[in-house]
This record gives structure tokens, sequence and C-alpha cells, in this order.
């Protein structure tokens, strides 16, 4: 028989240490297939955040960095100033780039660093038990705001994505989710999309993937899918927000 | 270059830099330190470098890790408060073991405090500084010739141990102009380090810059690993390879009684033992070149030998703290100091040691 489909090259055999459900998995694997698939994994360094994906360097075979919480995309800086010829990405949380990251984030973009931000946007703080976050939604109860995110006290979630697209050097800035199986074709051709723009030297390129955290929403999965796709992706609309090159229309 | 140059103080550690090799320069804008940063915005691209101007001191002292996990050799420079706002990135560099140079031109402090010449950051840069257990080397030029060699070792040590290594000077050197005897270019090549990120080729396992170690006992292990380093680095400068840049002393041998200092203040201190040698009192100067390792040994040697110690520095007190535990009790240490920015002249410290040896 044909083997059709197997682990991505560059992902490594160990099993995933995220809770049941959680789409860090499809999201690592989708960066893994791309580098795979643009045969750039073996001068792709990766660095890693502060949250739940602190540990992503166990699952790609790459040179790695870890970096302090929120200064992933400033590593990033320093690795790729050093060695323009490699590839340089960063996989963040909603509290790392969102929060504690944003001046790191915002410059990094605003520079135009020719690296690519993977930015995972589950409305929450995972690892350090459900915190509310920078893009948690209006009313949505969490740890540290059980009676609801309060507008007042608050204010409203940060909309990354429109954020960065007021600057002028990003040249790719796009929203996707992986909820259903055609998002998460548009989701691989985003970050595919990505990989390629800085393989080409063209700038800051920036994939904003909606996923669920369902440990920390207390729901499970399948709800938790519906509920990305009713309440978040209302606040937090799909799409490119910044396609400086015109590659999406080109395509 | 053989001749002898006219620089500040802060450009020669620029241009030392480049001669030793480093090409990449991460900073953030703060008095009174601005000649270093604007020497290397200009040198830098003369010699293919990267001067990047970051958003903060957060930002610079992390792209200063990236660069440093990546093989470069790599610099910061800052004044006292953007060195806090460094530490958590020190910290880092530290627990992952990477090379870089971080320059203070420590001023007046606590808070903002002012940019006149101070003292006041020794606990912050010979204790660690950041969270966690682990140690920086720290160098004290006193000159602008020390401040470029100093800087030209610093990166050697900072390679040779893989740690972060700490230039201290303040605001009268970094902008006092002296002749300066700047050294041969070094040739460095970022590809030298077979542990630096750069991509995972087939023929090699990957490599990792991390600092979480969750299980108990790696990070134990890491600790104790870490602490070896730092004594293996203490044994260096105390016997070893280093020695000479431990501390130098002058006038020591029949002194009854011995300035410690180090720094500006320790040119002041030079003049105070001749003053006093001339008015019959046998003074001595300890000068510690490096405040960690601190030159321990070397004080409790002379310990037996003198009759007391007096320690002046530009602050309320931080380095007499480790003279008396370098004496440990044996001889009395007393201590004199001007802070807030104000320099000590030697005519007050001259009183001190009259009041000392002479107290009627």
């Amino acid at each position: 028989m044909e083997k059709v489909f197997s682990r991505p090259k560059c992902m490594t055999a160990t099993p995933y240490h995220y809770c049941p459900g959680c789409d860090h998995g499809i999201v690592h694997r989708l960066v893994a297939e791309s580098l795979d698939e643009l045969e750039i994994a073996d001068k792709t360094i990766g660095v890693a955040p502060v949250g739940c994906s602190v540990f992503a360097y166990d699952y790609f075979n790459l040179d790695f960095s870890a970096a302090a919480h929120g200064r992933a995309p400033a590593v990033a800086t320093g690795i790729k100033r050093t060695r323009p010829e490699s590839i340089v990405f960063t996989y963040q949380g909603d509290g790392d780039l969102a929060a504690i990251g944003t001046a790191e984030i915002i410059h990094a973009a605003n520079r135009g660093e020719n690296i690519t931000v993977i930015f995972i946007n589950n409305a929450i703080y995972g690892m350090t038990g459900g915190q509310m976050a920078p893009t948690t939604l209006v009313g949505m109860k969490t740890a540290t705001s059980p009676y609801g995110r309060d507008a007042a006290l608050c204010g409203h979630p940060i909309k990354v994505c429109e954020l960065l697209s007021t600057l002028e050097s990003p040249i790719y800035v796009t929203r996707v989710a992986v909820n259903t199986s055609a998002n998460l074709m548009k989701a691989k051709k985003a970050v595919k999309t990505a990989f390629r723009l800085q393989k080409e030297g063209k700038g800051f390129t920036f994939v904003e993937v909606l996923c669920i955290c369902p440990t920390n929403w207390g729901k499970a999965p399948a709800d938790s899918h519906q509920w990305l796709a009713e309440k978040m992706i209302p606040v937090f609309p799909l799409g490119t927000y910044k396609d400086k090159l015109g590659v999406e229309s080109k395509a | 270059m053989s001749e002898k140059v006219l620089m500040k103080g802060n450009e020669a550690i620029g241009e030392a830099a480049v001669l030793a090799g480093c090409r990449y320069y991460f900073g953030y804008p703060i008095t009174p330190q601005s000649e270093l940063p604007a020497y290397l915005a200009k040198r830098l691209p003369e010699v293919e470098g990267v001067f990047l101007q970051a958003e903060s001191e957060v930002s610079a002292i992390n792209m200063v890790y990236g660069a440093a996990g990546a093989g470069a050799r790599v610099m910061t420079s800052s004044s006292s408060p953007g060195v806090s706002l460094k530490q958590e990135g020190i910290s880092y560099i530290a627990a992952a073991e990477l090379p870089c140079l971080i320059v203070n031109v420590v001023r007046g402090g606590p808070g903002l405090g002012n940019i006149s010449p101070a003292q006041s950051d020794y606990f912050q840069a010979t204790r660690g500084g950041g969270h966690g257990d682990y140690r920086t080397l720290v160098l004290a030029p006193n000159s602008v010739q020390e401040m470029s060699d100093l800087t030209i070792r610093g990166f050697e040590l900072a390679d040779a141990f893989r740690n972060p290594v700490l230039v201290l000077v303040d605001g009268v050197l970094g902008q006092m102009m002296e002749p300066v005897l700047l050294p041969e270019p070094t040739d460095y090549d970022k590809n030298s380090k077979k542990w630096a990120l750069s991509g995972k080729s087939p023929n090699r396992d990957r490599n990792l810059c991390t600092t979480i170690f969750l299980d108990v006992d790696q990070l134990e292990q890491h600790n104790w690993h870490l602490y070896q380093k730092y004594q293996v680095i203490s044994d260096e400068f105390t016997t070893g390879k280093w020695k000479d840049y431990s501390c130098e002393l002058h006038e020591t041998e029949d002194a009854e009684i011995i300035l410690v200092g180090y720094g500006i203040i320790s040119r002041i201190l030079k003049t105070v033992v001749e003053k006093c040698r001339k008015r019959g009192i046998k003074a001595g100067l300890v000068r510690p070149i490096s405040l960690w390792p601190f030159p321990t040994k070397a004080i409790a040697e002379l310990a037996p030998k003198t009759k007391q110690f007096l320690v002046v520095e530009m602050s309320t007190g931080q380095m007499v703290e480790d003279v008396k535990l370098a004496v440990d009790g044996k001889k009395p240490v007393y201590f004199f100091g001007r802070t807030g920015g104000t320099i000590p002249s030697d005519f007050e410290i001259l009183n001190e040691v009259d009041k000392i040896v002479r107290p009627d």
C-alpha cells in the first residue's frame, strides 16, 4: 500500500503534552509541513514563547531558542540579523504577544524584520490556568474575570491583525482558523505563503490562528469549535488584512 | 594601529569592540553613554555589522540573547536605569550560557536619579542583578586605555566561559579623553561555535538555547553546573590565566593603611597615596580590576601586614562589604563615600586618612 500521509520530516516523534482537543498540535503540523514543502527546514531557526507552547521545540527537529515571556520577536530579530540567510519564526500565544510582548511585536513588524510570526489566539492564558488575556471577549468568564470581562474596567479585546496592518512595513498579515476542514486548508495556505515570502526575503509576515482552549474554556472540543465560530470569529473576522505584494490575488 | 589616538572612553569601548570582532550592537538611548551607540551607529556599517536601536532596553537585551545564541560576538550598553531593565535578559543569557558584553556607564540612582557619575550599581553588577543563581563577570577599567583593553578581554572571557561579561564604568571615564593604543583587529567567525543556532543541517543534532528545566533535579544539576563554572572563573582570576586582571597593588608592601577603590576613584586614591607618603603616612592602594570575581585572596593576604583598610566609593557603601568579607575581622575596615553623583576630592579622602591614622 502506498503511504499517503505521515509525520512531517522536520517534526519529532514526541507525543504532544497539550490537552485533548487543543489546536496547538494542528498548527505545529502546518508549520512543519510548510517548512518541508518549501525545503527550508535545514536553515530554519524557531523561537518558542512562554505559554502552553513553551516546549514547542520538543516537537520540531529544528534549531530552536526559547525566549522570555513576550520577547520572541526581539530574540528572532537578534538571530535573523546575525544570520540573514536563515529562516526565523516565532510561535506565540495571545498573552505572550498581545500583552507582555506588545512593544516587541509592534516594533519587529514596524522594522519589517524578515521573520514569520505565528500567533495563536485562543482568547485566554492557558499554561497559567485560564486567566483573562488581552484577546478575551467582552463578557467572557476567566479565572481573573470571574464575572465576565467588563469592557469598562478592562477594555475590549485587542485585534492584532488590524493593529499591525496600519503599519507600513509588514508585507503579509492574515487571520485564519483551524475549526473546519475548509478553514484548515486556508490556514495551511497562509502559513506556507508567509514562509515562502520570508524565503524570498520579502519582509515581515504574520499569521494569526484562532484556536480553541477546551480545558480553560470549560467546553468539550466540539462545543469549543462551535463557540469559536459563533463568538470569536465575529469579533476577530477571518481574512487577510495586509497583502502588500498582492500574493493572494496572484495565487 | 600602533599609534596612540586621543579618544573618549565611551568611543574607545566602541572601537575596541569592533577590533575584537563584535559586529552586532543592540541598544536604547540613555545618558551618559550616548557616545558609544553614536560611535557604533557610524562604525558598524563600515565593517558590514549591524547597529540596531531597539524599542526598549528589554528588547535590546533580548536581541543580544538571540544574536549570541546564533553565534555572534554581540554587545549592548546602557546606564543604570536601563541596566535595571536589562536584568530579565541578563538572567536568561546567564542561564542559557551565552556569551555577550554589557556596558554599564553608571549614573546616580536609585530611581531616575541623575546623570552624574556614580558607583551605586556595584551590588546589582556583582550579585547577578536579575533573578536566580547566577553571576556575571564584572570588569572595572580606570582609564580610557583600559576601557579599550578590558572590552577586548571581555569578549574573550565571555566566549571562554560562555557567560555574560559586564564592563562597569562611570560617567567620568565615559566622557574623559585620553590617549589610547588600540590593538590589531581580531578575526572572529560566527560559525566557530558548534553549539550556536544556524539551522539544523542533516549531519548534526539540533541546537537549542533554553533556560527552562521543569524537573527539579535537572534545574538543581544545571545550577550546580553554573556554580562550578563560576568557581573555575574565580580560580582563574585568583591564581590562573586571568590573575593579572584581578587587581592592581600599589605601595602595599609596607603600608599601615590600605586604601581600596575601583574605577575613577582609584585614580584619585593614587594621588592620595602619594600625598600621604609625602606627609609620612605609609599608605597603599588595592584597585580591584575584576569586581566579580572579587580579589578576595589578595586583600586577605594583606590583612596581616597592614593596620587598617579604608574603602572609598561613590556610593553609600557597597564594595566595602566584599572587603570586609576578605579581611574577615582581622583588621578594621573603614568606609568613606560620596553619593548622588558627587566625586570625592583627594583632600576629603586625605582628611579621612588623617582621622584614622592620627585620631588626635
